[in-house]
């Protein structure tokens, strides 16, 4: 699992190396004619999203003292702030006011969001069949391992997050 | 599964008792779902030949083309898909593979375990690969091949200026391929680090593993870069995005950057197995331990990082600052100093050993002599000012092949003639064995030599045709006939393995006297490779004593170790049973990848579904695996 974090931080990073080699290239960014994206209502959100480690972290340790019940609490808790952040993302882009169409700055835009999003519903998936397993009582103080990688990736969609939201909605404001 | 380890040196299991165990169903069901690393790794090479295969034959036609001036055997058209299917297979669909098959075969044999860490992600790393290959061939059987060159520069590519289905196949085949050597590379480190025989620490593995190490590494690194840049070029051309547009503030060299970030670690992650294996093959024939080791290592774990920094000398005549080209013109000549540091350690062990002439020995210095050569017109090429006039010439062409064939496709060669044996129980014929390096060695010198003077003279590459009266016809009609007689010394290989299927001579467990765990075992390897896993005391443990060991042959099961020294941990791994999981991952990915090129939704959901499905039910049944 580590490596495939390595290796998916990697894609990453060559996304947001693209940003910022684009950016660089250009006399003014965003474009003319499109604001930068607000900030009020994301940055709520976003504790939202790395709030969701804490539940997770729960989980992985009451995987561990055997807790059942608390694995799912856990568990549900993260699923359901990771999905409130998911669903703020689908409502936010539809207020934007340009499309990954009309310039290469919307482009990276949303495909950088939009990636992340995609890993976020990974985890939503992985996370909804850890929460089947614990229900039917599959997991016991020496068998989490599902509990162990789900929460890894978790950790690693919300730590990403903080070099996406950095990027794409801080870097206008504060890089002019 | 929490299993105590046995204590070692307690009685060998009985081998028919293990058979039953370790079954691998026969036929057609067997292909499907086999997990075992040995049956996926013959396959990888198998199917990486197929499309050495198809490529060789795509580069006689095209120096059919190019024996006189002004022939008309191609129209320019497919001329172009040809050259973009023959670098396209070669680099993607042979070297890389076909590298992966002969460590899937013989990570765990010289590591001393039954398997792979992740024996079903293997199987589905495996048919990813193929499946992603049939699909970028489609385009050719349906007369849309790809065309715009095996790096498929934008804007070219773009689908102003390629509006067919063509390059589509192109890009997201590559994207699909990705994910096989992604996959292929974390299983490879997983299992060098938890799954080496008690006793072989870091220190002590052999060179050949060291090397695939780096090599995954590097992939997981590199991989990512030319998956980004080539599904931005497929956003943009089938979903309309600016990635790649000027007009709409895009920028084309991105997708160079991002292209060639990928593509010259990519030339070492050939080079460093091929190198891996070398440094195998050329002690057990000098009869002497490989002399440095330590310096070796490093070097392969130099050129791994030192790679990385060199991508921008392939976009030398771009326009880039001469800052940058500075320090990328001088990191491109560091490269020379841990590859020089390897071809010393190799001239050392044969000079310090007695040595044994054989046909893998040979397929070895043929490598070296045509890798050096390959490396001195790669510092000439390093140097800015040759570079700005070589340029997309025939000497860059001379260039590649001689560090891509020299460096990568003969230790190939030395490696299936030196583990073949392992493989099929039968010895190759020697004789037939010289005669195809003789005749490959020739023809590939006749072939591509004069392409350097042909450079240096002006010819520029991927030109369908040229002038008579410019000086050019001798040395194309030479490179030509080279080409043929390379091709003929390949396929007098495939003469010899075909017939050493009957006649070869049995190939006993250790028919080169070497040294790593793999000849310990029987030719062809048990299906569960060892009886009892060894336990390991040194660098070279065939070469001092065979120990016995910890078992778990019986439970379908192998040990894990940890740390740098290989500690046995308390539990074992138990190795999964048959399962269509893995293939039917694949073919769901596959119908995705189809579903975009058709650009019908309703497909790509139905590969969705599949693939998820059979994720599901993989994920499911995880739990009892790894513990």
């Amino acid at each position: 699992m580590w490596m495939l974090i390595l290796t998916e931080l990697m894609i990453f990073l060559s996304l947001i190396g693209s940003y910022f080699y684009v950016r660089a290239g250009e006399a003014s960014w965003p474009p003319p004619g499109i604001e930068a994206p607000p900030l009020g209502r994301i940055v709520v959100f976003t504790f939202v999203l790395l709030g969701s480690s804490v539940p997770m972290w729960w989980a992985e340790r009451a995987a561990r003292a055997g807790r059942m019940g608390g694995v799912q609490a856990g568990l549900a808790l993260a699923w359901a702030m990771g999905a409130v952040f998911f669903a703020n993302q689908v409502v936010e882009f539809r207020h934007l006011g340009f499309g990954p169409r009309d310039t290469v700055y919307g482009s990276l835009f949303y495909a950088i969001t939009g990636l992340h999003g995609a890993h976020l519903v990974v985890g939503l998936v992985m996370n909804g069949v850890a929460q089947v397993k614990a229900a039917l009582g599959k997991f016991d103080g020496g068998r989490h391992l599902t509990v162990d990688v789900v929460s890894l990736y978790w950790h690693f969609v919300d730590a990403v997050w903080i070099l996406v939201f950095s990027t794409v909605y801080l870097s206008p404001h504060l890089l002019r | 599964m929490t299993t105590t380890l046995e204590p070692a040196g307690q009685a060998e299991p009985a081998e028919e008792q293990v058979e039953v165990v370790w079954h691998d169903a026969p036929g057609l069901v067997g292909f499907l779902t086999s997990v075992d690393h040995k049956r996926i790794g013959m396959r990888y090479i198998s199917t990486a030949f197929v499309f050495f295969f198809l490529a060789g034959v795509q580069a006689l036609v095209m120096r059919v083309q190019l024996a006189g001036p002004n022939e008309s055997v191609l129209s320019p058209r497919t001329y172009n898909e040809l050259f973009t299917m023959h670098g396209t297979s070669m680099i993607f669909l042979f070297n890389t593979p076909v590298l992966a098959g002969f460590g899937n075969y013989l990570l765990p044999l010289q590591l001393g375990t039954r398997d792979m860490a992740f024996p079903r992600l293997n199987a589905f790393s495996y048919w990813v690969f193929a499946l992603a290959g049939t699909f970028m061939y489609l385009g050719e059987f349906i007369g849309r091949a790809p065309d715009a060159g095996w790096f498929a520069y934008v804007p070219l590519s773009a689908r102003a200026f390629s509006p067919g289905v063509n390059l589509d196949f192109w890009g997201l085949g590559v994207i699909f391929v990705g994910v096989s050597t992604t996959v292929g590379a974390v299983n490879f480190i997983v299992t060098i680090f938890k799954m080496r025989a008690p006793g072989m620490s870091l220190s002590r593995m052999p060179v050949f593993s060291w090397s695939i190490l780096v090599m995954a590494f590097m992939v997981l690194f590199a991989v990512p870069a030319l998956t980004v840049g080539t599904a931005l070029l497929e956003a943009d051309r089938l979903f309309g995005t600016a990635f790649y547009d000027p007009s709409r503030g895009g920028d084309v060299l991105l997708y160079q950057h991002l292209f060639w970030f990928w593509g010259h670690p990519e030339v070492y992650i050939l080079l460093v197995p091929a190198m891996g294996m070398i440094s195998m093959i050329v002690p057990t024939f000098a009869r002497a331990r490989l002399a440095g080791y330590v310096w070796v290592v490093t070097s392969l774990v130099g050129i791994g990082f030192v790679s990385f920094g060199l991508w921008v000398h392939h976009m030398f005549a771009t326009g880039i600052p001469p800052q940058a080209l500075g320090f990328f013109s001088a990191a491109s000549m560091t490269i020379s100093i841990p590859s020089g540091t390897l071809i010393f350690a190799w001239i050392a062990t044969l000079w310090r050993g007695s040595v044994r002439w054989s046909t893998p020995l040979l397929f070895c210095l043929g490598f070296a002599s045509i890798f050096v050569m390959g490396g001195i017109t790669g510092v000439m090429v390093a140097a800015l000012p040759f570079d700005l006039q070589a340029h997309d010439t025939y000497f860059v062409v001379a260039h590649f092949h001689y560090v891509l064939v020299g460096g990568v496709v003969f230790p190939i060669f030395a490696g299936l003639y030196f583990w073949l044996p392992k493989m099929t129980g039968r010895l190759l014929s020697e004789g037939l064995g010289t005669w195809s390096f003789w005749t490959m060695f020739t023809g590939f010198h006749l072939g591509f030599f004069p392409q350097h003077i042909l450079g240096l003279m002006g010819m520029p590459r991927r030109v369908y045709t040229y002038d008579a009266g410019l000086g050019w016809d001798t040395l194309n009609l030479l490179s030509t006939i080279g080409g043929f007689l390379f091709g003929l010394g390949t396929l007098l290989t495939v003469v010899n393995i075909v017939r050493s299927r009957k006649r070869g001579a049995p190939a006993g467990p250790n028919p080169w006297e070497a040294d790593s765990l793999e000849w310990s075992v029987p030719s062809p390897a048990p299906h569960y490779n060892f009886l009892t896993v060894p336990v390991v005391d040194g660098r070279h443990p065939l070469w001092s004593v065979p120990a016995g060991g910890a078992s778990g042959a019986l439970q379908r099961a192998t040990p894990l170790t940890a740390g740098l020294e290989a500690e046995p941990e308390p539990e074992i791994m138990e190795v999964p049973e048959e399962t269509y999981v893995p293939f039917l991952t694949a073919v769901g990915l596959a119908i995705v990848v189809v579903g975009l090129l058709v650009e019908q939704a309703v497909v790509g959901v139905v590969g969705l579904v599949v693939a998820l499905a059979a994720l599901g039910v993989w994920l499911w049944r995880t739990d009892g695996d790894l513990q």
